[in-house]
């Protein structure tokens, strides 16, 4: 089936089968292996990708699901070599161990922050609630998102 | 000092963090080069069977297979395994847990690979089966009929007059635990990339915490010449000694032999990984302590019996951990501790952060706190009347001559406010909630220990540029070391980090430096990097010294991307210094071993080796609980980690080790059971099998101790597994605080803890 949506900021037009998942596009046909995949069945939040600037999973989701939408992982989230806030801050605050959970994670915040602002530390627990990480004991990540909501508030504003 | 220069003792971020921020970073499962294959496995799915026929006609005809291999194919022993090789690559005759491979399909793609692997059909002759540790020790069934019988390993250890002295002891307690499953569920599931060159070389990439061991274990299993084989083990999607011995390797090297010199990929999914992986080696523990009226701890016996699985995977030196850190950190006179590992009909158990400690603390530290409550002291008195100190001899009869902070810890944390102002917390619980403050003090010992020397082999290589490259030998599945690694090169050579240059794992350029294991890959390998530094900066002096016609070679200095002499100020470029070098001149190597108890101790050791241990690291946590009376779930509302690792070298990658290990710790105490009936897994994916999330770990505070251990590089100890043995024990003294109640069986599930309660008021009910 021919699908057409934007994928980081681009359009986009593939030859897929029905049943063909969006990571697996994303990973296999477009080497965008930044979306991971760690259970392929929606329990991990590791293959979190943005539609339509909502986090989806893209173990979930079937490629002609993508018609007419906007896609973004985690390849197009930095632009000219310049991390967005979120990203700057797993660096800084130390969220980052293996990583692998990492652009999920990311994406997942970029969803919280666009619905909240300025999240209390609960509200973040809660917010990536639905990304496992198996390494840092999330409290550098809900350091650095707490970070990066006040970088992003302040630019807004 | 040149401010872009990452010092020791600072926290430089992580080198990796912006790679894998960005999912540029290219893990073993992000390989889809070329014309590649998929390959796949055929398991078995009975326990314990012979095989009478593999039946792979069909699957072979199917449309999109390029070969279908059984053990007939593998060229060489077909045996794996990292002390007792007893693992067949492609099982010949035997199967001997659900899930022993039998048969492995090459497809074109992932959906000709699953029909094909259907359609294979095996004809087994059932075997009795064995389940059960203690039943297993009859030696009927026998598992592996090369063997006298199912014990794989035994350790017996005597100390003073052994347990006959508990019958001198005033107050004894005691108490029967069965410690369960873990599965390490990192995040990126076994997985692997293979090609086989034009003159018969195989390179894998593979996830994988000891490439060099991979190596050689490799080509004996394929009967082929170790030059044969090249391993690259890129940064590891988590590893937590999972990923410590085989699981891809010898099988994609086996497929690449078959793939016509094409690329073969094997990525088990989330459910194979689960199913198949090795587990936290599961235990039961009785053990008794006994202490004089006023406390003094006088003597212990404890019994460890440990279910291996079908396959050996380290379990020898797991219990061998197990057996030494049964007594914890206190003094014992009079020891007796027996344990036992056996071969069962289960998945194979192995090595997960923590190697036998976790198992053994969620008892010791337990027993501690019965024995204060039973004797009316605080807890935390308590240890501090019995810690071991520096000079003392530990409970299996070795003496610390090393750093040994425990004190140190406990001090500080009975100087913290959550344990001063505990008794007022306590008291602030809502209604139908009880809060409970508890306890644990740990240790960890480092390295491989006696008999496997525990070696690093460090290399550096000034380039003809005037960079530097660093072999970073050892594999970092995510903790962080390779960054170490270049911090410490950059603090010696006194250079900013973009002029130094990590080399990862790769048995064609790394030296072999051994597994990313033990607490040992910062300790050892930078002990070894520490040495190759100081060689080449000698070398660098020297030729600096008579390029500028000086006699001595003390008045230089680094800069970055060049030497001065300070005495004229006269400065010699890197890139122009290197030009004049020849290759070896370039390049520094130093090698370094980690030190070994040499004393004497009363064991007995049976198919066991790294027993036992000379340095270690310690650690007091504290876990402040709140218990839901109505539901039974356990809150966690702080958790405090005092933590003895001699010198920090990061201390941002420190509080992740930390913060990490506390997590897993907290899943292993309250949410983790990897539960298996008749050799068959009852939590096979993510769904039926509980790991914390960002809401179930609380806010953790970690303070490291100002502490410096002599043999460590800078000063450090390894800290990577000390932390995941403080949250059961700790959680499940506060949980007795909180209401009085104790689960033997942990997961400290919402269930177990409300029949825990239960059971007691019935108790109360019927006194009165």
């Amino acid at each position: 089936m021919k699908i057409r949506f934007v994928l980081n900021e681009k359009e986009m037009t593939l030859d897929v089968p029905p049943d063909r998942r969006v990571v697996d596009i994303l990973r296999e046909d477009l080497n965008l292996y930044g979306t991971k995949e760690c259970c392929g069945s929606g329990e991990c939040g590791a293959c979190t990708v943005l539609v339509d600037g909502e986090s989806r999973l893209s173990c979930l989701m079937l490629a002609v699901q993508l018609e007419n939408k906007r896609l973004t992982t985690i390849e197009g989230l930095s632009q000219d070599n310049r991390l967005h806030p979120i990203q700057q801050a797993f660096v800084e605050y130390g969220a980052v161990q293996c990583g692998y959970c990492t652009p999920g994670m990311i994406l997942a915040a970029h969803d919280l922050l666009s619905r909240n602002r300025h999240p209390t530390r609960d509200q973040i627990r809660e917010g990536i609630s639905g990304n496992i990480c198996r390494c840092t004991g999330y409290q550098k990540i809900v350091d650095a998102l707490e970070a990066a909501s006040a970088k992003i508030g302040k630019e807004k504003t | 000092m040149h401010p872009e220069i990452p010092k020791i003792g600072t926290s430089m971020l992580r080198c990796d963090a912006w790679s894998k921020v960005t999912g540029k970073e290219k893990y073993s499962a992000d390989f889809y080069e070329g014309n590649f294959l998929w390959a796949g496995l055929k398991r078995s799915d009975v326990a314990h069977a012979r095989i009478k026929r593999i039946h792979t006609e069909t699957a072979r005809r199917q449309s999109g297979i390029v070969a279908v291999l059984t053990f007939r194919d593998v060229p060489g022993s077909n045996r794996q395994g990292i002390v007792k090789k007893d693992q067949p690559v492609l099982v010949e005759e035997r199967v001997r847990r659900i899930g022993d491979p039998v048969a492995m399909v090459l497809a074109e793609t992932r959906t000709a690979l699953s029909e094909a692997l259907n359609a294979i059909n095996v004809e087994w002759d059932p075997l009795p089966a064995v389940f059960d540790a203690n039943a297993a020790l009859s030696g009927d069934p026998l598992i592996h009929a090369e063997s006298s019988g199912n014990i794989l390993a035994a350790v017996h250890v005597e100390k003073g007059e052994g347990e006959s002295a508990l019958s001198d002891c005033k107050t004894v307690v005691s108490g029967r635990f069965v410690l369960p499953r873990q599965e390490h569920a990192y995040l990126e599931t076994e997985a692997g990339f293979a090609q086989m060159d034009a003159d018969g070389k195989i390179t894998i990439t593979v996830s994988t915490q000891s490439p060099h061991r991979d190596r050689k274990e490799v080509a004996e299993a394929l009967g082929l010449p170790v030059e044969r084989i090249r391993v690259i083990a890129p940064y590891l999607g988590g590893g937590f000694g999972g990923k410590d011995g085989a699981t891809v390797q010898a099988l994609l090297a086996l497929a690449a032999l078959h793939a016509n010199r094409r690329p073969v990929k094997m990525w088990w999914d989330r459910e194979e990984s689960f199913l198949y992986s090795v587990k936290r080696m599961p235990a039961e523990i009785i053990c008794r302590i006994g202490a004089s009226e006023d406390g003094l701890l006088q003597a212990m016996d404890c019994r460890i019996l440990m279910d291996a699985g079908a396959y050996d995977h380290l379990c020898g030196e797991i219990l061998a951990l197990a057996v030494e850190h049964a007594g914890g950190v206190y003094r014992i006179h009079h020891v007796a501790i027996d344990g036992k590992s056996v071969y069962t009909n289960n998945p194979p158990s192995g090595p997960f952060r923590g190697f036998g400690v976790p198992q053994i603390t969620a008892v010791i530290e337990q027993l501690v706190d019965m024995l204060a409550e039973r004797l009316g002291q605080d807890p935390l008195e308590l240890r501090i009347k019995n810690v071991l100190h520096q000079g003392d001899q530990n409970p299996v009869g070795v003496t610390m001559m090393h750093s040994t902070g425990a004190i140190a810890c406990l001090n500080h944390l009975r100087a913290h406010t959550l344990w001063q102002e505990r008794a007022a917390w306590k008291q602030s619980a809502g209604a139908f909630k009880r809060r409970g403050v508890g306890i644990a003090l740990l240790s960890h010992g480092l390295g491989y220990g006696p008999i496997i020397p525990d070696i690093g082999n460090a290399k550096i290589e000034l380039t003809s540029e005037g960079t530097f490259k660093i072999d970073a030998s050892v594999s970092d599945m995510g903790q962080g070391n390779a960054s170490t690694f270049l911090q410490i090169a950059a603090d010696l050579f006194n250079q900013p980090p973009e002029r130094l240059e990590l080399v990862l794992p790769d048995t064609d350029k790394t030296l072999p430096s051994g597994s990313s294991a033990a607490s040992r890959t910062t300790y050892t390998y930078a002990n070894a990097l520490i040495g190759a530094a100081a060689k080449l900066k000698e070398r660098l002096f020297e030729k600096s010294a008579s390029r500028l016609g000086v006699n001595s070679t003390d008045a230089f200095e680094m800069l970055p991307g060049k030497i001065r002499h300070l005495p004229s100020g006269r400065e010699i470029m890197l890139s122009s210094l290197a030009d004049g070098l020849s290759d070896s001149e370039r390049t520094a190597v130093h090698s370094w071993q980690a030190p070994v108890a040499t004393e004497k101790v009363r064991a007995e050791l049976k198919s066991v080796f790294g027993f036992p241990h000379i340095v270690f690291s310690y650690a007091a946590h504290l876990a402040a609980v709140e218990v839901d009376l109505l539901t039974g779930a356990i809150v966690i509302c702080r958790y405090l980690a005092m933590t003895d690792g001699g010198r920090i070298l990061n201390p941002q990658l420190f509080e992740q080790q930390i913060h990490g290990g506390i997590a897993q710790g907290i899943g292993y105490g309250l949410y983790e059971d990897y539960r298996v009936e008749n050799g068959c897994s009852r939590t096979p994916n993510l769904t039926t099998y509980i790991l914390p999330t960002a809401m179930d770990v609380p806010e953790m505070e970690s303070c490291a101790l100002p502490l410096f251990e002599k043999t460590g590089p800078f000063g450090m100890k390894g800290i990577g597994e000390i932390p995941i043995s403080g949250p059961l024990p700790a959680v499940a003294n506060a949980l007795a605080d909180a209401c009085g109640i104790r689960i033997f069986q942990p997961p400290m599930t919402p269930e177990k803890v409300l029949s825990a309660l239960a059971e007691k008021q019935n108790d109360k009910d019927q006194k009165t």
